[in-house]
């Protein structure tokens, strides 16, 4: 800024200060832009792009459209009250024979599958019978004779709302909803429905994580805020080793303690607590347990900053107006820590949501979060549009919570609390 | 404020000792599994259950003589390194232009280029997928780069923002007056001040980068695996103790780079006291 108001003062003296202020401060907010421009670009890239093309594969529809372009044009114009007219009927024959001759026949079976169970028979057994065009005008009867599902409404109905270009299949799909034949949104069948327990076991696996990350951070952090500097920088490192740790490497203990020949059980054993091994892991219990060790320094900092700006003067002044200890503990202390207990917790619950190795390693196959289905959709069965549609609730969840944290610890330090 | 004189009632250093009680145990369940971990590495046995049956260094053996662990540990340098060095430029920028940058938008401009640390990883990283797969960047060391940059500049905006809050403006303006041209007065007054600050930064950096997992799960080809992407097939497979000397390596890292932070926390709180 030096700089340009030397530049400035070079110039002609005619120009009012005022202005030639102005001109410099202009000057150094440009540049104050160029120097962020690289990174925002760089995340527009590596980040904002790649989710808002996820987000754009949630609601994108094209596998039919590029497969059978002619039934979708033809069906533009249905009212799906009735069955289509006979030049649907015609246009799905030829669609079906070049599809068949491309081999693009499986990816439309493939999509009209999620919404319809059996529609890919239903299209192969079609591909394998018809041998030929049609003669005009006994497509319906041919197409009918092959498969009858061709004479019912859903069958098609199927198609147009697949036709595309955006649909709400996926997301609907993503909270155990689907549109019937007559277009209504209705629950999903019960085999299909299985995302807001999904949802639901999320949740209640964050929440549990968040009360016990409180219930252990809170007496901690107030032993560290409470202690003399120098013993509380010490047993800090009991919190921050475990943090700076690989999540990888703690999990991998955490099978090792917990395992039926681990040492937990050992111990037990030996005690004489136990006779048979417990099963304390690969199950919701092993989930919790890890998910609040790598969690817990997430509440114990929040929380430690917060009791560390209270003033011992407050809980003096309380004892000497008569406030028994509890009285001043809940009335006075408590309140003040609640910002650091709102951050703390949201921070955790927020960090949970999206919790995939933890779960992926220690939990049983009906421990497995929201991520884990979102990762299982993208990388083995290919479900993009189911994958996205799923990623997209679980970020809107997200980022209103993120919102609201930020709210809590004041605009600026959206993150503050994470690893500093 | 902890001496005891406070404590003047049965009830308040009840309250105390369970207070003492409770710390303790939560304090042995953050450490006792990192500790726990760390003996069987050296077990001459094949089996992860104590006692151990003897004492060898048959599995940092296996670690060292595998090439797929050798190879994981070398993708892990290669990345954070490259990782960190890019974010470091990009988030040192970004920081010197935001600390400068006057407007409405910039809350939501900060709330933007810190947004990779709160969004899921499984989010960002099927996000990716979908892009970097049709241009090639998947299965290649550049996306993997370019993807751990996205994640750990966050954290170098943050700790090199906090150090330039802290630092005076008017050592620059003095330079300025003393005839310094502003690369100069970069180099030799606000850069030196601002090292510590740099550096840590970078070591956030190299810890994301070094610990991420579930993007290189999604994005890395064989060649690309990471030393936490092997332990993860590994704990998956079967595990054998050559992941518990992988563990001991990864820790031996962490504790290098907390260390490191820590020294740098101490010296800057040094400089401070001694300066005031």
């Amino acid at each position: 800024m030096t700089d340009a108001l030397l530049t400035g003062a070079n110039a002609s003296t005619e120009v009012p200060l005022k202005r030639r202020l102005r001109r410099a401060e202009r000057t150094r907010q440009v540049k104050a832009l160029a120097l962020v421009a690289p990174l925002l670009v760089f995340l527009l890239f590596t980040f904002a792009g790649p989710i808002v093309g996820m987000l754009w594969r949630s609601v994108e529809d094209s596998e039919v459209r590029q497969v059978f372009p002619h039934t979708v044009a033809a069906l533009a114009s249905w009212d799906g009250r009735d069955l289509p007219d006979e030049m649907a009927y015609a246009a799905l024959a030829s669609d079906i024979l070049a599809a068949r001759a491309s081999g693009t026949i499986a990816i439309a079976a493939k999509r009209l599958n999620y919404a319809l169970n059996g529609f890919r028979t239903i299209l192969t057994s079609t591909a394998r019978n018809l041998k030929a065009v049609p003669e005009p005008g006994t497509a319906k009867e041919t197409l009918g004779k092959i498969n009858p599902a061709w004479r019912e409404r859903a069958t098609w109905t199927t198609i147009k709302d697949a036709s595309g270009p955006v649909t709400g299949f996926y997301l609907l799909a993503a909270l155990d909803l689907t549109r019937n034949a007559d277009g209504a949104i209705v629950a999903a069948p019960p085999d299909q429905a299985i995302y807001r327990d999904v949802f639901a076991r999320t949740f209640l696996i964050s929440i549990s994580v968040t009360a016990l990350c409180l219930i252990l951070g809170f007496p901690v952090a107030y032993l560290l805020a409470t202690l003399p500097p120098g013993r509380s920088n010490l047993l800090m490192i009991f919190v921050l080793l475990p943090f700076w740790t690989s999540l990888l490497v703690r999990t991998c203990a955490w099978i090792v303690l917990l395992q039926s020949k681990g040492v937990v059980n050992d111990s037990l054993h030996w005690i004489g607590i136990i006779d048979e091994p417990l099963r304390l892991i690969y199950n919701r219990f092993g989930v919790c347990v890890a998910m609040t060790h790598v969690l817990l320094p997430f509440m114990i900092l929040p929380l430690y900053s917060s009791m560390k700006a209270i003033s011992p003067a407050y809980m003096r002044a309380a004892a000497s107006l008569g406030a028994p200890p509890l009285t001043a503990f809940l009335r006075i202390y408590l309140p003040q820590t609640l910002p650091g207990i709102g951050a703390g917790s949201l921070l955790v619950f927020i960090l949970a949501l999206g919790y995939y190795i933890t779960p992926a390693l220690v939990g049983g196959a009906a421990d497995q979060m929201i991520s884990y289905f979102i990762a299982l959709y993208t990388t083995e069965t290919a479900n993009w549009g189911l994958a996205s549609a799923l990623g997209a609730v679980l970020l809107l969840v997200t980022l209103l919570l993120a919102l609201v944290y930020g709210k809590l610890v004041h605009g600026q330090q959206v993150t503050g609390g994470m690893k500093n | 404020m902890s001496d005891n004189s406070l404590l003047r009632t049965t009830s308040q250093r009840i309250a105390w000792t369970a207070t003492i009680i409770v710390s303790t145990l939560v304090f042995i369940f953050l450490i006792a599994p990192i500790l726990a971990i760390m003996p069987l590495s050296f077990s001459s046995g094949s089996y992860l259950t104590y006692p151990l049956p003897g004492l060898s260094l048959r599995w940092y053996d296996d670690f060292i003589n595998s090439p797929r662990w050798m190879n994981s540990l070398k993708n892990s340098m290669i990345i954070g390194v490259a990782s960190t060095v890019l974010s470091m430029v990009l988030g040192t920028l970004a920081a010197l232009g935001l600390a400068q940058w006057r407007s409405r938008f910039k809350p939501l401009v900060l709330a933007f280029v810190l947004s990779p640390v709160v969004v899921p990883g499984v989010i960002t990283a099927v996000g990716l997928y979908f892009f970097f797969a049709p241009i090639g960047l998947t299965g290649s060391y550049l996306g993997l780069i370019l993807a751990h940059t996205a994640l750990a500049t966050p954290f170098v905006v943050i700790t090199v923002g906090a150090t330039l809050q802290s630092f005076d403006t008017n050592l620059a303006r003095a330079a300025a007056s003393l005839g310094a041209s502003p690369l100069q007065a970069f180099r030799r007054v606000i850069l030196p001040l601002i090292l510590p600050g740099l550096a840590s930064g970078a070591l956030f950096a190299f810890a994301t980068s070094f610990d991420e997992v579930v993007i290189v799960l999604f994005m890395a080809g064989p060649e690309q695996r990471t030393l936490p992407r092997e332990m993860f097939a590994g704990i998956r497979e079967n595990i054998s103790p050559t992941i518990t000397a992988a563990a001991v390596v990864l820790t031996a890292v962490s504790v290098i780079l907390l260390a490191t932070l820590e020294g740098l926390r101490r010296r800057n709180e040094r400089l401070k006291s001694s300066s005031a």
